[in-house]
């Protein structure tokens, strides 16, 4: 294998991962105020069709004449909307489950069933259209050797995934709010009665959410495949909701979990292309998933450091009662 | 849903009442036929379903006011296709199309249950008195894009982007990989499976490692325009399906695959009308108007378009057969003997791809 082929692989493998990532992110901070939101899938579709709605509106040549400033904005404008979308479509799911303290399962799936009907709504108008891609924002000459490449070709959305990991680490664990948001969904009375607004706390980590699962839909439409088609995400939102829980809840593991599903999807690919037919294809199929889970359980198994959810998680709050 | 008290159960009752003469009258004079479709993806997914779709409707304005169609989109291939099949015979379709292998068993499942209602299961080739299965010979037009990529590529090695070991994947790798052994005998076809049919990150990502691992022609059997654009992007060349997909990839895509399932609908609505229907196996392909190509890329060479329109005019009189022996698979054996022509029987099973295709 050379040294380029194994950088193209890496390639394949960010650009599988980085959605999930987003996506499991945002659904970890959501999950540690104690809320189960199941509605990723539905969040990420709402995102994927408004970044590419945006995107493709704002570099319209007509419009480009009158505002040139916009067309250069247009896939940072796009990435904005994709979260205000999100978090939009969040707000549903926190309307029903948090303030009517409605199931949190039921309304999760209805938000996946709503993302999913408005995008498409949306979408029928952007069907067969193509934008640029959001491609690295960094000058061709930084990528032209091999190591150039590897840490400078990717859509800005990639650092952004890495930096989001970071940020709500370090959120969770080293700072005030942070350990709000923690001590809202290990307990929710006592948060409660000790003066914190556990309903608002919740709300911000819902939305929170939802912007992540926005960005990590229009990673779909905006730098994978500049397309819109219904349903394009594929069951990614569901993968980034398993990730959270066998991860334990622990941000480490979620970045090395989203990245050895990304790895192993990669290598299924590359096995099959070079012919390693002595396995069946649909085992191939199931390795990333497989393999995910088995490393995740692994992990979590262990003594030390085993999984951190949340005492409330999926508890409806509902304060006086 | 329909909100069901004794009160509404009373007005309806009387409305039918006061209707009752005139739905005869209608009945009597012309009856309308109720079409049902099952879609797999959604319709905008510009391929595959959004080819039924099309069909669908031309079907519609082809027949006039003598049919009407609904269809039910984003149906899982598996036990839940049941009740969505049941609800369209249930609620009066007398002429039901099932547009994906995977409703095979569930066809027919329903279908004996509904003895009058006539069922047409695309793809599939399991049958009754009421079950009909129909699918087009896309494989025809990948012995077009087999010629141009093994006329064209430079690295001697060429892609296929495929769903699932079905025998119409199966039959569109081997065309695909015999036409262009036709022109350049040591090319070799790597092979990937994504095990789904729609899922444009996969389908990109495949694409992705074929193009890395040398391939510079790539043709897909999934439903997205995914691949498209990373050839597009890889500035290396490609093949749509389903529908024209040059606007996803003004330079890379050459050419692609139409399916046009407008004249079997129609023939078959017809007959459900006039009372000819009979269960069959339908395969219809580029001599019945079943399978064409959109126009060629401009950029490809004129001597390359002239061998890919003759592979056409040879499928439409019947002077061309992709699967002529002789045939011999990946482990060396001898399929089919030398100057034998495939029995469509064969063909509708076939399970092994011919030497030279990796994967």
């Amino acid at each position: 294998m050379s040294i380029d082929l194994v950088i193209a692989a890496i390639l394949t493998v960010v650009n599988i991962t980085t959605p999930i990532l987003l996506a499991a992110t945002g659904e970890l901070v959501v999950e540690k105020s104690g809320v189960l939101n199941l509605g990723v899938e539905g969040m990420m579709l709402c995102g994927a069709i408004a970044g590419f709605a945006v995107t493709f509106t704002c570099g319209d040549p007509d419009l480009a004449e009158k505002l040139p400033w916009l067309a250069d904005w247009a896939p940072w404008l796009g990435v904005i909307s994709a979260a205000i979308a999100g978090a939009l479509s969040s707000l549903l799911f926190g309307f029903m489950a948090l303030t009517l303290g409605a199931n949190q399962v039921a309304s999760g799936l209805a938000l996946v069933i709503f993302g999913t009907g408005i995008s498409s709504l949306i979408g029928t108008s952007y069907v067969g259209i193509s934008i640029n891609p959001f491609d690295s924002v960094f000058p061709d000459s930084l990528a032209s050797d091999p190591i150039g490449k590897l840490f400078f070709s990717y859509s800005p959305l990639v650092y952004f995934a890495f930096v989001m990991v970071a940020v709500v680490a370090w959120f969770l664990n080293k700072t005030r709010a942070g350990l709000i948001l923690r001590a809202v969904g290990e307990n929710d009375l006592s948060a409660h009665s000790i003066g914190y607004s556990v309903i608002g706390v919740r709300y911000l980590a819902v939305m929170f959410g939802g912007a992540m699962s926005g960005i990590g839909g229009a990673y779909f439409t905006m730098v994978i495949t500049p397309l819109w088609a219904e349903k394009m995400t594929a069951g990614r939102g569901w993968i980034a909701l398993a990730l959270v829980v066998f991860s334990g809840w622990r941000t480490r593991r979620l970045l090395g979990g989203a990245y050895f599903f990304g790895v192993f999807m990669t290598l299924e690919l590359y096995a099959k292309a070079s012919g390693f037919s002595f396995l069946p294809s649909q085992f191939w199929a199931a390795m990333p998933y497989m393999m995910a889970v088995l490393v995740l359980a692994a992990m979590s198994a262990r003594a030390r450091g085993g999984s951190e959810a949340p005492a409330c998680l999926g508890k409806p709050f509902i304060p006086d009662a | 849903m329909t909100n069901l008290t004794r009160r509404s159960l009373i007005k309806s009752a009387g409305a039918a009442a006061v209707a009752m003469p005139f739905i005869n009258r209608v009945a009597l004079g012309d009856e309308v036929l109720k079409v049902g479709y099952i879609y797999l993806g959604p319709i905008g997914d510009f391929g595959w379903t959004w080819a039924h779709e099309k069909g669908r409707k031309e079907m519609v304005a082809a027949l006039g006011g003598k049919v009407t169609a609904d269809y039910v989109e984003n149906v899982n291939e598996d036990q839940s296709a049941i009740p969505v099949i049941r609800d369209l015979a249930k609620s009066g379709h007398k002429l039901i199309f099932t547009t994906s292998f995977g409703y095979m068993d569930q066809t027919l499942a329903v279908a004996s249950e509904f003895p009058d209602v006539k069922f047409e299961h695309c793809t599939g080739y399991k049958h009754a008195p009421n079950v009909a299965t129909y699918n087009n010979r896309f494989h025809q037009a990948r012995a077009v894009m087999g010629t141009i990529a093994g006329m064209q590529s430079k690295t001697g090695t060429i892609g296929y982007l495929g769903s699932f070991k079905v025998p119409e994947v199966v039959m569109g790798v081997n065309s695909f990989a015999l036409a262009a052994q036709a022109v350049n005998p040591k090319i070799k076809v790597k092979l990937v499976m994504i095990d789904s049919w729609f899922d444009p990150a996969k389908e990109s990502a495949a694409a992705e490692t074929l193009a890395n691992l040398g391939c510079d022609f790539i043709t897909t059997h999934t439903d997205s325009p995914a691949a498209l654009q990373v050839c597009e992007k890889k500035k290396i060349f490609g093949f749509g399906q389903g529908a024209d997909m040059t606007r996803f990839a003004p330079h890379a895509c050459l050419t692609s695959i139409l399916d046009i399932w407008s004249p079997y609908y129609i023939s078959r609505a017809k007959a459900v009308l006039d009372g000819s229907w009979k269960s069959g196996d339908s395969w219809w392909g580029v001599k019945d108007g079943s399978v064409k190509i959109a126009p060629y890329n401009k950029s490809l060479p004129e001597n390359v378009q002239a061998a890919g329109e003759k592979i056409m005019k040879g499928w439409a009189d019947g002077s061309y057969e992709v699967f002529t022996g002789p045939l011999v698979d990946q482990s060396g054996k001898e399929r089919l003997a030398k100057g034998v022509r495939i029995e469509d029987k064969d063909l509708a099973v076939i399970d092994w791809y011919v030497k030279g295709v990796e994967g």
